[in-house]
């Protein structure tokens, strides 16, 4: 099933360099690239070579240098950090390599977090969480402490969190990156579901070629530039 | 509500035992803080129970050289003068030095008529105002030592030599709280009487008199003539307000006071730095959860909320339990010290200013947290977690 020709991220010219003191490092040179609705992209390349700033700059947490990126036909590039912010809460799902949940709060309240923002009512709230934690398969650990769930559960937690508001894209750093063999192919056939049921986009960085193949397609990032997989088909 | 839960967790459930110390130091300082007014103003208290219409005039060289009594005709003279009450310091031991009290020979029935903040039963009042060896005690000084209506009391006097008896003929309460009920009267008459028989040079003689005005705007100009009719004469006066007289006295420890204030200040820094700390702290490990939040949308205001809210839970927490702990041990100290204060009660400015103080260290620890917490990066922020 390929994915919808209406490209839902559309990055052009992008770039991005960090400076430290007089030493300017370029990371990203003049990037395009289109990301189609519905698509499962597979971000790959040695470490350093800006998939994390690339990422990162695609879900609206960090600045461009130059180029613009449009997202459901919005430029984020010119938004105020305040508009910024709460173009996050309503467009970005966010997974991360250590699933980052607030240790304090139980898994039905991290899931409950991005809610916050919206203007839903309190029963709606719930049934959005119970929802969401039915989908990643911890309806009956709601109640329990990030410390209390395995390193596998934890990241299911955390994609609970970023489905929650239901976002326009995904995006995850390296999900299966902290965890086994066995919690991460829970992982990756989560996101595989939610990719093909549920027809989320899905942005995924990673190192691990056997997540890569789980993606419709993969993106190497080298030397600041982009190109597709040798074995796979361009879109 | 979610971000309340999280605010109470922040708070209280990271660190257990850090939370503790740090509430139980802000306890302790608000306690000490709370104490230390208390001693200031129970300094001021007999300037703030002064009346208005109240002039004391004393001999113009010192309080301790005594005034005739034959002065008192010649005061009621004056215009807008209604009682002329007098009384000495007589200055008696009970038993030991150590049970101090105030003890004085006063007219009895101007003085009782010019102090109706001194509450005594009628039954009272005609008992001791009938008997001239009679005395009336506050409430504080009759339980302090046991003594029981019709109970021979011995002083034993310091500055008018022997031994003493006096019966107790009422004990009177004080109309508020802030009276002063450990001070001990007896008939001025009596004392005269005594001093008659052996030095006759101290006969006659008065150390104070009080006075009551008509009203408080003619104080000034009452105390001017007052004065002026002894002008040149053997013991010359000066009359001043019952406030200005306290005040006098007062001014002699000023420095105690200046210095007892520096201390209360000094307590309230010193729980700034420990809750400055503490937030710095937990605020540091948090970094990455709060570029979490950001990231998940959360403005730069919930997060200074969420830190600000931490700050002053905490040491709110912190300024209730010492509140609550002030009034037993203010209560002890009274007891214990109730040679020195006779009053000691925790004012409601007192406790205003507790709260005022522990608000005032909540910001000031959470200004810079806050301020790293706004500055903070999300891409940033987030490469610090793992
Ligand atoms: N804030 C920063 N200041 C300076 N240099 C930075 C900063 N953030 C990232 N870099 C540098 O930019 C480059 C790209 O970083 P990035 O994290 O995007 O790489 P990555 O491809 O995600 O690597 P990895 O696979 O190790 O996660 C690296 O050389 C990194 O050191
Ligand atoms: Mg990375």
């Amino acid at each position: 099933m390929p994915p919808e020709q209406e490209p839902i991220v559309r990055i052009r010219r992008v770039s991005k360099s960090y400076r430290s003191g007089s030493r300017v490092l370029p990371v990203l040179e003049d990037i395009s690239i289109d990301i189609g609705q519905g698509e499962f992209l597979a971000l790959m390349g040695p470490s350093g070579s800006g998939k994390s700033t690339l990422l990162n700059l695609i879900a609206g947490i960090d600045r461009t240098d130059g180029g613009t990126i449009e997202i459901g036909g919005i430029d984020i590039t010119k938004m105020s950090e305040t508009e910024l912010a709460e173009w996050r809460s309503l467009h970005v799902g966010f997974i991360f390599q250590f699933y980052n949940l607030i240790p304090v709060l139980t898994a039905y309240e991290n899931v409950e977090l991005p809610l916050y923002l919206t203007g839903l009512s309190r029963m709606e709230k719930s049934e959005h969480v119970r929802t969401a934690l039915a989908v990643v398969k911890l309806k009956d650990r709601m109640d329990h402490y990030p410390a209390q769930l395995s390193g596998g559960e934890q990241q299911r937690v955390a994609i609970a969190r970023a489905i929650v508001t239901d976002p326009t894209i995904i995006v995850a750093d390296e999900p299966t990156g902290d965890l086994d063999r066995k919690s991460a192919q829970d992982v990756l056939d989560l996101m595989g579901r939610l990719n093909s049921e549920s027809r989320k986009t899905i942005i995924m960085v990673t190192h691990d070629p056997r997540a890569a193949r789980r993606a419709r397609s993969i993106l190497y990032l080298e030397k600041g530039v982009l190109s597709h997989a040798p074995d796979q088909t361009p879109f | 509500m979610l971000l309340i839960r999280l605010l109470f967790k922040n708070a209280f459930l990271r660190h257990k035992l850090r939370s503790v110390l740090t509430v139980l130091g802000v306890t302790i300082a608000i306690l000490a803080f709370g104490l230390l007014r208390t001693v200031i103003t129970t300094w001021y208290l007999g300037v703030e129970t002064s009346s208005p219409t109240r002039l004391v005039t004393r001999n113009n060289v010192s309080i301790i050289f005594p005034l005739p009594l034959s002065y008192r005709e010649k005061i009621r003279q004056v215009e807008g003068v209604k009682i002329v009450s007098y009384g000495s310091w007589f200055g008696g031991v009970y038993k030991d030095k150590k049970n101090f009290f105030a003890n004085f020979a006063v007219e009895p029935r101007t003085y009782l008529e010019l102090y109706p903040e001194f509450i005594v039963p009628p039954d009272d009042k005609e008992a001791f105002l009938r008997d001239r060896r009679g005395f009336i005690a506050g409430k504080k000084l009759a339980d302090r030592f046991g003594w029981k209506k019709g109970d021979i009391v011995t002083l034993e006097g310091t500055i008018y030599p022997g031994k003493w008896d006096f019966i107790l003929r009422g004990i009177y309460r004080g109309r508020d709280l802030n009276i002063d009920e450990t001070q001990f009267f007896f008939h001025w008459d009596y004392l005269n009487e005594s001093v008659l028989k052996s030095k006759i040079s101290l006969s006659d003689q008065v150390g104070f008199y009080m006075i009551g005005i008509s009203s408080p705007g003619i104080s000034a100009q009452v105390s001017q003539e007052i004065d002026a009719m002894f002008k040149n004469s053997a013991a010359e006066t000066i009359t001043e307000t019952e406030k200005a007289f306290v005040q006098g006295f007062i001014a002699m420890s000023e420095a105690i006071i200046v210095a007892i204030q520096l201390v209360s200040l000094v307590v309230i820094l010193i729980i700034m730095a420990v809750v400055a700390n503490t937030m710095a702290m937990t605020t540091r490990e948090r970094t990455g959860e709060y570029s979490i939040l950001k990231t998940l949308g959360f403005g730069g205001g919930v997060i200074a909320l969420l830190i600000m809210g931490e700050s002053l839970l905490v040491t709110l927490s912190g300024c209730i339990l010492g509140i609550a702990l002030t009034y037993p041990i203010a209560g002890a100290f009274g007891t214990y010290l109730g040679t020195y204060f006779p009053v000691f009660n925790v004012e409601n400015e007192t406790v205003l200013l507790d709260f005022i103080a522990a608000v005032l260290v909540a910001f000031a620890a959470a200004v810079i947290p806050v301020r790293n917490a706004l500055k903070l990066r999300v891409a940033e922020g987030l490469r610090r977690i793992g």
